[in-house]
């Protein structure tokens, strides 16, 4: 096995783990604006794309920055943007667009404390909500939760691979205490990596439909330059991409375009369980505070209680099914999360029936093990 | 240049005619706006497979979708953003962004001067009548003062804005205005911006009859573009003010034109010169 080949371990920052990543999985262009705590990655995009044959732009403001994206992946290159929550929120409307005409593109999100310009540089789980529901009208949207600088670089790889194949915006969910805390990767060879591509449309001109309904629910993308000369909209339309309002044209395109991720859960769908067979408390996390649950799980399995921890990898769409099979056993569910309370909700509604307990910080620091485990301790004397 | 005032330029053979009828209103002088664009891309030769469209929202984003080409209809002041990343991406298609007056002037006017600044090779197209007429008639950065909006029903006071001025100040390096009645004028102007290398900016004079033309009292379409013409002042003629015939709102054909370096061209010489050092100053 040649040198290049080999897996190389490599101690990186997360936001520099995000834009090496990106560029591993094909990325080719990128535009941003700049914002903490995620600016790592816009720069060090800046540095690696020209050398890969990429384009970088410093954009006039958010909302360029993702429409220069979206531009961007319409010619076929893949594209991505970086930003935090007030950035995000300003995202919203032409992430939507992407939702609608399915135009592939990764978004990452370095949360930070919020509303408003809150704590920019102190962490937060504060934009779960609104990276599921931050754009108008029904949505249609994966977002991915990493737990450690290592799995940014799998996940980012995984975000581009998914939005190529689903033909959907990505979000990659960051704790700004990931973003900027140093960790060793196993950074894979290039040659071992799995990569997938959107496919191209190659029918025949005439009788191309840019959004065909065929059951394969992922219509190839017309490349510009190709001869299709097809419309890209972002107001509802049939088959052929035009605009329509007729009923009966948007009511299967609707379905399709918001029913794909349920029926590709085999691909979407990316969970730890650990100790939850018999877990009679299961502790819900994802990201920085899944790795503070890990802990509390464990010690309180060493003072012999039943404890669990589900990981959602895949926040949105929700897990359902994995994590009503974890919580099968469980008399309690708890949730800590960095916000006032915000996956809880769709644990609850998931667990029904299960008393959901909350564990929330919006102080800016984040949710320790000892927390965790002391709650744990607390739910199991009261039970 | 040769510019042909009679050709064998026929406009059916560039529209989406199964999408007809339109949904212009009549009078609307965005079609023949449209049909200069389109003679001026024949009579480039440009191929329609590497045009493309990219328009917002209003009734000049619309227009972009009648044509028989790669079509982006995006959101609302953003056409430029998209045409940016689309053009750095793929600078062997020829970018065109179709933008309203509100579209570039209001919402996406951050978007109009760093695309002036940055000076990559796009055209922009401003649609402008002076009104929102998509959503029934509100008042825009370029209506005129005292007329009447459905947002300023005593009459509009705030400033107009140039957007022709605007365009040149943040470095825009081809600018130029025109009327929809001359129409072989516009055509050339559209020509001189799709021919030039770097950002253009044109704007065209349409009118809004239904919506803005009723409300004040403008008469029909054929009246508010004669009345466009007598405001001119042509580049043919100096672009001088000719008290009391010309009473000179607009200026009219090429308004300002500085070569500089086109951006994406620019970008890409940089890296490969840059990259080129570095590889050098590690041996």
């Amino acid at each position: 096995m040649s040198a290049s080949a080999q897996t190389q371990m490599r101690n990186l920052q997360g936001n520099h783990a995000c834009a090496l990543a990106a560029v591993a999985a094909g990325c080719r262009f990128y535009a941003g604006y700049p914002i903490t705590p995620s600016s790592e990655i816009a720069e060090r995009m800046a540095g690696e794309l020209p050398q890969v044959g990429g384009v970088f732009i410093q954009m006039e403001d958010e909302i360029a920055s993702i429409g220069a994206v979206l531009g961007a992946s319409i010619g076929g290159v893949k594209a991505m943007t970086a930003t935090s929550g007030p950035g995000f929120s300003l995202k919203q409307e032409n992430l939507g667009y992407a939702m609608g005409a399915e135009i592939p593109c990764v978004v990452i999100d370095v949360m930070r404390g919020g509303p408003s310009t809150g704590m920019p540089t102190r962490p937060s789980q504060g934009d779960v909500m609104q990276a599921r529901w931050g754009s108008h009208g029904d949505t249609v949207v994966i977002a991915l939760v990493p737990d450690s600088v290592a799995e940014i670089y799998s996940q980012t790889i995984r975000a581009f691979n998914l939005s190529e194949q689903l033909r959907v915006p990505v979000v990659v969910l960051i704790d700004e205490i990931i973003g900027h805390l140093v960790e060793t990767v196993a950074v894979p060879a290039p040659e071992s990596l799995t990569l997938i591509d959107r496919k191209w449309a190659d029918s025949p001109v005439d009788t191309f439909k840019p959004y065909a309904i065929n059951g394969d629910d992922v219509p190839p993308m017309p490349r510009p330059g190709a001869g299709y000369r097809t419309h890209t909209t972002g107001l509802t339309h049939g088959e052929d991409g035009f605009p329509t309002q007729d009923p009966v044209l948007v009511a299967p395109m609707m379905d399709r375009i918001l029913g794909k991720l349920e029926r590709h859960r085999d691909l979407v769908d990316c969970f730890e369980a650990i100790d939850c067979e018999d877990a009679e408390i299961l502790v819900v996390a994802y990201g920085i505070t899944a790795r503070a649950a890990r802990r509390a799980v464990r010690r309180a399995r060493e003072q012999g209680l039943r404890a669990g921890l589900f990981r959602p990898v895949t926040l949105w769409p929700f897990p359902e099914q994995a994590l009503r099979s974890a919580a099968a056993s469980a008399k309690t569910v708890l949730v800590p999360e960095m916000n006032a309370g915000q996956l809880c909700w769709e644990v609850e509604r998931v667990c029904a029936g299960t008393p959901i307990a909350r564990l929330n910080r919006v102080d800016g620091e984040v949710i320790t093990p000892q927390q965790i485990e002391q709650q744990i301790m607390d739910l199991a004397a009261h039970e | 240049m040769s510019s042909a005032e009679h050709s064998d330029f026929e406009i059916r053979d560039y529209l989406r005619t199964d999408l007809f009828p339109h949904f212009m209103c009549p009078g609307c002088g965005h079609g023949i706006a449209l049909r200069a664009l389109l003679w001026a891309l024949h009579e480039l030769d440009i191929s329609m497979d590497k045009l493309a469209l990219v328009s917002g929202i209003g009734c000049s984003g619309r227009t972009a979708a009648y044509v028989d080409t790669n079509t982006m209809h995006v959101t609302h002041g953003r056409p430029l953003a998209f045409a940016t990343g689309l053009k750095l991406a793929r600078p062997d298609l020829e970018v065109v962004v179709i933008t309203g007056d509100g579209d570039c002037l209001a919402i996406g006017g951050n978007h109009l001067i760093h695309a002036c600044r940055r000076n990559l090779d796009l055209t922009c197209v401003m649609l402008n009548n002076e009104v929102y007429g998509m959503t029934g008639g509100q008042v825009s950065p370029t209506t005129s003062n005292d007329r009447f909006t459905t947002t300023t029903p005593l009459g509009n006071h705030e400033p107009v804005f140039d957007a022709c001025e605007l365009a040149a100040a943040a470095g825009a390096s081809l600018v130029g205005r025109e009327i929809t009645l001359q129409t072989p004028s516009l055509k050339d102007l559209f020509r001189a911006a799709l021919s030039h290398r770097g950002f253009s900016f044109v704007e065209v004079i349409s009118d809004c009859t239904e919506i803005f033309g009723r409300k004040n009292d403008l008469g029909n379409s054929t009246e508010m573009i004669l009345k466009q013409k007598s405001a001119i002042r042509p580049e043919s003629y100096g672009n001088v003010v000719d008290q009391p015939f010309r009473p000179g709102n607009w200026s009219t054909g090429i308004l300002a034109r500085n070569e500089r370096p086109e951006y994406g061209a620019n970008y890409r010489e940089h890296i490969v010169a840059k990259l080129a050092v570095a590889v050098k100053g590690r041996r």
